[in-house]
C-alpha cells in the first residue's frame, strides 16, 4: 500500500508547476514561504510574471552568486536575493497598500487547514510555540486571487479540506483555488461550492472522496 | 538647528523613559537600527513597549533588549527564529500582541498621519477581530484598527544629508519608513553622512521634518539571516 501511494500523485515540485498553469502574462503575483516558492520556477518561457516581496520590493530576481550576497537585499523568507532591471522598492506600508488595495494578482500560499467555505487556517497551532501571522492575513483579505497550496491529507492522515476549520483562522472565505497532491479544487466566486476539477496521475475520483471531509462539487 | 549628534548615547538624551512605546524598523535584521538598540540597551531604560515586525534573534537586534528584559511588550507580526523571546513568552514573562504585517504597517503610518483609527478588511473573521468595532463599507466587512503613535522612533537609513533628509537603500527601507513618521520624536542612524545638497530633492524617501536626531551609526554588522546563493553555470 506504502509504495503504491509513493507512486501516484503530484510531488512538491509538480504541484507548484500546476499552480503555476494559472499565471497569465502580466500577473504581479506575490509566492508564500515552502513549495508556494517553487512556482518562480515553472513560469512559462515568454511570460512576464512580477514577483512580489512583501518586505518592500516588486521584481524578484534568482538568488545571488556566492560572494554577491546584500544584507540590504531579502526576500520576506529573509532569503538573500538578487534585483533585476525593473525591480523597484518601497517601503511596507506602500508594500501592503499593494495588497490590501486589490493590486495583486495572485497570491500563492501553503495552507494546514481550508475549509469547505474557503475559510483557511494557516498561522498558528493552540498550544504550540505561536510564530506569527507575518503578511498572511492581508495577503487573503487584499489578493485578486488566493490558490493554497497544501498536501490533502495531515501527517496522521487527516483530511485538510474540512467542513469547518478548526486551528485559528488566517482569513474567513478567502480561498479560490486548492492544489494538493492528490487533486484540484475551484470556486468562480465566493459565494460558491469549490468544484473537483483536476486528478493528479494516477489518483481516483473515490480516494479524494475517502480523504476529504469537506463538501464539493464533481 | 543641529540634528547630528556624535553617537547613539547622545542623540538619545531626554528621550528615554521606563514604560515608554517605541516603533522601531527593520526586516528580520535587515535594516535594524543597531546604534540605537544598542544604546537602549545600555540606558537600562525598561518596561518597554516596541512596535517592531520582528523581535530580532537571539541576541542580535532586539533580541538584545529580551534578553536584558527591558521589554514588557512586543507589537510584532512574526517572532519566530528566537528562543529567549520563546522562553519569555511561554514563561508569560513577555507579553505580544499579534498584528497582521500589512496592518502594523498602516497603524503606524496612520499614527504619523494624525489618522487614529482606520478600517480595514485584514484579519476580519480571525482572533485579530475580536474586540475590534466591524462595519461595513458597500456590503464588505471591515474591522477598526488603531494607528500607533509611539513616543521614540528609531530607524536605520543609507544616506542622510545634514538636514536629516533620508535615503534608504534596497529591502532595508521596510519598516523603518512608517516608523520614522510614527514617533513623537524621530532618531534616525544612518551609514553615511552627506553635505546638504548633495542629495537629488526628487529621491528623498524620508523628508527631514521627520528626523529629529541623527547619529552617523557606521561601520555596520548588517548580519544575514538566511544566505541563499546560486551556483554559476559552468562557462
Amino acid at each position: 500500500m506504502a509504495t503504491q501511494v509513493e507512486a501516484k500523485g503530484w510531488t512538491r515540485n509538480d504541484m507548484a508547476a500546476r499552480a503555476a498553469k494559472e499565471l497569465q502574462d502580466g500577473f504581479y503575483v506575490n509566492l508564500g514561504i515552502g513549495i508556494p516558492t517553487l512556482v518562480a520556477n515553472h513560469v512559462p518561457p515568454g511570460m512576464t510574471v512580477t514577483l512580489q516581496s512583501e518586505n518592500g520590493m516588486l521584481g524578484i530576481g534568482p538568488f545571488p552568486f556566492a560572494g554577491e550576497e546584500d544584507p540590504d537585499l531579502i526576500n520576506a523568507g529573509k532569503q538573500t536575493i538578487s534585483e533585476l532591471p525593473q525591480s523597484s522598492y518601497f517601503d511596507s506600508a506602500t508594500s501592503f497598500a499593494m495588497i490590501r488595495g486589490g493590486h495583486i494578482d495572485l497570491a500563492v500560499l501553503g495552507g494546514m487547514e481550508v475549509s469547505e467555505k474557503g475559510d483557511l487556517a494557516n498561522w498558528m497551532v493552540p498550544g504550540k510555540m505561536i510564530k506569527g501571522m507575518g503578511g498572511a492575513m492581508d495577503l487573503v483579505a487584499g489578493v485578486k486571487k488566493i490558490i493554497v497550496v497544501m498536501e490533502h491529507v495531515s501527517k496522521n492522515g487527516d483530511p485538510k479540506f474540512i467542513p469547518e476549520c478548526t486551528l485559528p483562522l488566517t482569513g474567513k472565505n478567502v480561498v479560490d483555488m486548492i492544489i494538493t497532491d492528490l487533486a484540484v479544487f475551484q470556486r468562480p466566486d465566493h459565494d460558491s461550492q469549490f468544484k473537483l476539477i483536476e486528478l493528479a496521475p494516477g489518483v481516483t475520483r473515490e480516494e479524494v472522496r475517502e480523504k476529504t471531509t469537506a463538501g464539493y462539487a464533481e | 538647528m543641529q540634528k547630528i549628534y556624535p553617537n547613539a548615547e547622545n542623540a538619545l538624551e531626554g528621550l528615554l523613559f521606563d514604560g515608554m512605546t517605541i516603533a522601531a524598523g527593520g526586516f528580520g535584521l535587515c535594516g535594524i537600527p543597531e546604534r540605537l538598540i544598542d544604546a537602549i540597551q545600555a540606558s537600562g531604560v525598561k518596561d518597554l513597549t516596541i512596535a517592531s515586525n520582528n523581535a530580532g534573534i537571539d541576541n542580535e537586534g532586539l533580541g538584545k533588549l529580551l534578553r536584558t528584559r527591558q521589554v514588557k511588550k512586543m507589537i510584532s507580526s512574526y517572532v519566530g527564529e528566537n528562543k529567549e523571546f520563546e522562553r519569555q513568552f511561554l514563561a508569560g514573562e513577555l507579553e505580544v500582541e499579534f498584528c497582521p504585517q500589512g496592518t502594523l504597517a498602516e497603524r503606524m503610518r496612520a499614527g504619523g498621519a494624525g489618522i487614529p483609527g482606520f478600517y480595514t478588511k485584514t484579519g476580519y473573521g480571525t482572533q485579530i477581530a475580536e474586540g475590534k468595532e466591524v462595519k461595513e463599507f458597500d456590503g464588505e466587512p471591515y474591522i477598526l484598527e488603531r494607528g500607533i503613535r509611539a513616543d521614540l522612533s528609531i530607524a536605520k537609513g543609507w544616506k542622510a544629508d545634514e538636514s536629516g533628509n533620508l535615503m534608504f537603500r534596497k529591502t532595508a527601507r521596510n519598516f523603518n519608513q512608517p516608523a520614522a513618521t510614527s514617533g513623537k520624536v524621530c532618531v534616525a542612524e544612518v551609514e553615511e553622512i552627506v553635505p546638504v545638497g548633495s542629495l537629488d530633492p526628487d529621491c528623498i524617501h524620508l523628508p527631514s521634518i521627520y528626523v529629529n536626531r541623527l547619529i552617523l551609526g557606521a561601520p555596520y554588522d548588517k548580519k544575514i539571516e538566511f544566505r541563499t546563493v546560486r551556483e554559476r553555470e559552468a562557462a
